[in-house]
């Protein structure tokens, strides 16, 4: 039977290829005077190597952007690289009226902060991760995901302000002299009680991170196939123990990369670590005692350093964040890419 | 759609064609921000067409972008080094426009009112007091019961003109401290912490039970916070005042073309942790046209110098106005 209207298959390059199948309109749309003008060229591939193009300069410009910030930073520390060398790395002094500079105090305070962060952050978040996977009703699983993923939206300010006006008095009150008297023998937890210094830092950081990893990890957790939690459970294991060993053992590589995403993120924090860490450019064994971190210093002294060799030691600094920066967001990127999309998931 | 293009296409040149109005670009000091943006916006409205624009970037950034000619006119807490000025692209001439002062606040439960002498405050900063019922401070406060607490050192830990006129004080109070740390923006303090800002140091010790700091007389002033007497430099006790900043600066005997003078513990019972703050003025000007606006604005200025007060800056005593009067006329 053939329908009186039925539409015949047009030859593409028509100017009405949008037109609904059911039947004819008595107007044509006007081509564009784009269209008309690849229409006369004959062919559409002219259109799409130039789009191809113009998205392979858009990607590319990501990388060139880097190269310049990277080369801007080296050729910026050219002074300091000349004068120091390499004990630049090594040294404690920081006197800038006396030309003296040394960036250890401050990859100590970075690298304190962020580790003790990790150690605060990453059983909560792992927590948090697994309580939304595996357990949580699924009326409360959308409104506790939206409230960690709103961690990560407080601007780095914010979180700041509220340390030192919320989480410095409750430390100094009643946090470090606990800390003090239950560990003061160890000597990590000695000296005056201030409440701002290195154990601040790393409170605030560890709330900072906590969103990052928990929502990857979930991300990761969630990759694990159903079929590994039911082989598990059908052996006769209970709940944690299908936790363990079906979706934690398979996610583990994942949760180190979101792991890792997190120190990134600590190794750079700025702000809320200034307001908080005490800005003393000493080593000192205390975590109550104040620190330096390294993001923390160029943001307190870039705008008033007036000579060259001031500005040489921050931008060198500067410098060694960056690359380490990097260093650590693409190895987590690597790790976190492996579990989701198709490193082979092993039994044991 | 090619209508919008071509009428998006016409209103974005008339906005091109429209900004006619001659634009200075200043930037520098942060400490003098309030009352300079005050003084620009308000040239400004009774200047049509004449629009100045200042970014508080900080004393360093001022002067380094001064002296690279990139902006009209810079600003600085602290005066150009010989070095600075001998390196700079353009000639500088400076030119001071308000006094500020710092004052030393401290929060001690039960205390309002203390005396902190000169060499009490330098060895507090260099750790060698550090309780507050230590002996040399209660002889200076006969009749205050002080707590026996550590004393909670707190400093800046940017670089800022408040920590040079600080410092520039102590170095000239304590040869320990001239001899240690010495004077500067940003230096390698003994002790204490480092708090971002002057409203850091001021949170921080509004909060701290035990702590001592340093910060402008404005900020002491708006936020309530007690702040101690010091000892001028004829030996008196003196607290903070706008009067007495002022006469701080009446006091100086030969005041130099270039203004560069440090008035900190002056002679006589002004008080000693005062300070100028200057313009820093190309001359000869980069733009013959804006320098002229510029000259027209600093005479302005000398008119408006009471406005200063309002917002706790000390104006410019009667002699050094009239010297400055005189020095912007030779302006180029």
């Amino acid at each position: 039977m053939v329908k009186s209207d039925t539409q015949v298959p047009r030859v593409a390059g028509s100017g009405d290829v949008g037109q609904p199948t059911g039947g004819r309109s008595s107007s044509v749309a006007e081509p564009s005077v784009v269209r008309q003008y690849l229409l006369n060229c004959g062919s559409s591939s002219f259109a799409d190597r130039a789009f191809s193009a113009l998205m392979l300069v858009c990607a590319l410009s990501i990388f060139a952007i880097v190269l310049l910030i990277l080369v801007e930073l080296i050729s910026g520390s050219k002074l300091t690289i000349q004068k120091f060398g390499m004990s630049f790395f090594f040294g404690s002094a920081w006197d800038p009226v006396n030309g003296n500079f040394g960036a250890l105090p401050f990859i100590y305070g970075t690298v304190v902060s962020s580790l003790l962060s990790l150690i605060i952050a990453v059983p909560l978040a792992v927590g948090v991760a697994i309580f939304l996977t595996e357990m949580c009703p699924a009326w409360l699983r959308g409104f506790l995901a939206f409230f960690t993923e709103l961690l990560a939206a407080i601007p780095s300010v914010v979180y700041g302000l509220w340390a030192v006006f919320v989480l410095i008095p409750l430390l100094r009150q009643y946090v470090n002299p606990f800390l003090i008297k239950t560990m003061g023998w160890s000597g990590v937890f000695a000296g005056p009680n201030y409440g701002i210094g290195m154990l601040a830092a790393g409170v605030i950081l560890s709330i900072m991170i906590l969103p990052i990893i928990s929502s990857l990890t979930r991300e990761v957790m969630s990759a694990v196939p159903h079929a590994q939690r039911e082989a598990v459970l059908a052996l006769g294991a209970t709940r944690w123990e299908m936790i363990r060993m079906g979706v934690l053992r398979n996610a583990r590589i994942g949760i180190v990369g979101a792991v890792i995403l997190g120190l990134g993120r600590a190794l750079g924090e700025t702000m809320a670590v200034t307001m908080v860490i005490g800005n003393r450019p000493e080593i000192v064994r205390s975590l109550l005692a104040p620190g330096y971190s390294m993001a923390s210093v160029i943001a307190n002294e870039f705008t008033e350093a007036s000579d060259e060799l001031y500005l040489s030691a921050l931008i060198e600094i500067g410098l060694a964040l960056f690359i380490v920066t990097i260093i650590v967001n693409a190895l987590a990127r690597v790790l976190v890419w492996a579990v989701t999309r198709g490193a082979p998931v092993r039994g044991t | 759609m090619r209508k919008t293009i071509w009428l998006l296409a016409v209103a974005m040149s008339a906005t091109v064609c429209a900004g006619n109005a001659q634009k200075l670009n200043g930037a520098g000091a942060t400490f003098p921000y309030p009352i300079y943006s005050k003084w620009f916006s308000e040239y400004g409205a009774a200047h049509a067409g004449v629009q100045i624009n200042y970014q508080s970037i900080g004393s360093g950034g001022g002067i380094r972008q001064v002296s690279a000619g990139t902006v009209d006119f810079g600003a600085s807490d602290t005066p150009m080094t010989d070095e600075q000025l001998a390196s700079s692209k353009v000639k500088i001439q400076h030119i001071p426009t308000v006094i500020g002062a710092v004052v030393p606040i401290f929060n001690l439960q039960g205390v309002s009112d203390l005396r902190l002498g000169p060499d009490v405050l330098a060895d507090i900063y260099l750790g060698k007091i550090s309780k507050w019922d230590d002996a040399r401070i209660a002889k200076d406060n006969p009749g205050v019961k002080l707590p026996s607490v550590d004393i909670f050192v707190v400093h800046r830990s940017d670089g800022s003109g408040t920590s040079y006129i600080f410092t520039d004080y102590l170095s000239k109070v304590s040869k320990d401290w001239a001899g240690g740390p010495g004077k500067g923006a940003a230096p390698s303090w003994p002790k204490g912490i480092g708090a971002k800002g002057n409203e850091g140091v001021a949170g921080f010790v509004r909060q701290s039970p035990g702590s001592i700091g340093y910060v402008e007389l404005i900020y002491a002033m708006q936020n309530k916070i007690p702040f101690a007497s010091v000892k001028s430099g004829g030996g008196t006790w003196v607290k903070a005042s706008i009067e007495g900043v002022s006469e701080a600066a009446a006091s100086v005997k030969n005041m130099p073309g270039d203004y560069r003078v440090s008035i900190t513990n002056a002679p006589g019972n002004s008080y000693p942790i005062s300070s100028f703050t200057w313009l820093l003025i190309p001359n000869p000007a980069k733009d013959p046209a804006n320098g002229k606006v510029l000259v027209d604005f600093l005479k302005w200025m000398l008119q408006h110098e009471n406005e200063a007060a309002s917002l706790y800056y000390a104006p410019l005593p009667a002699p050094v106005a009239q010297k400055v009067a005189a020095t912007i006329n030779n302006l180029k």
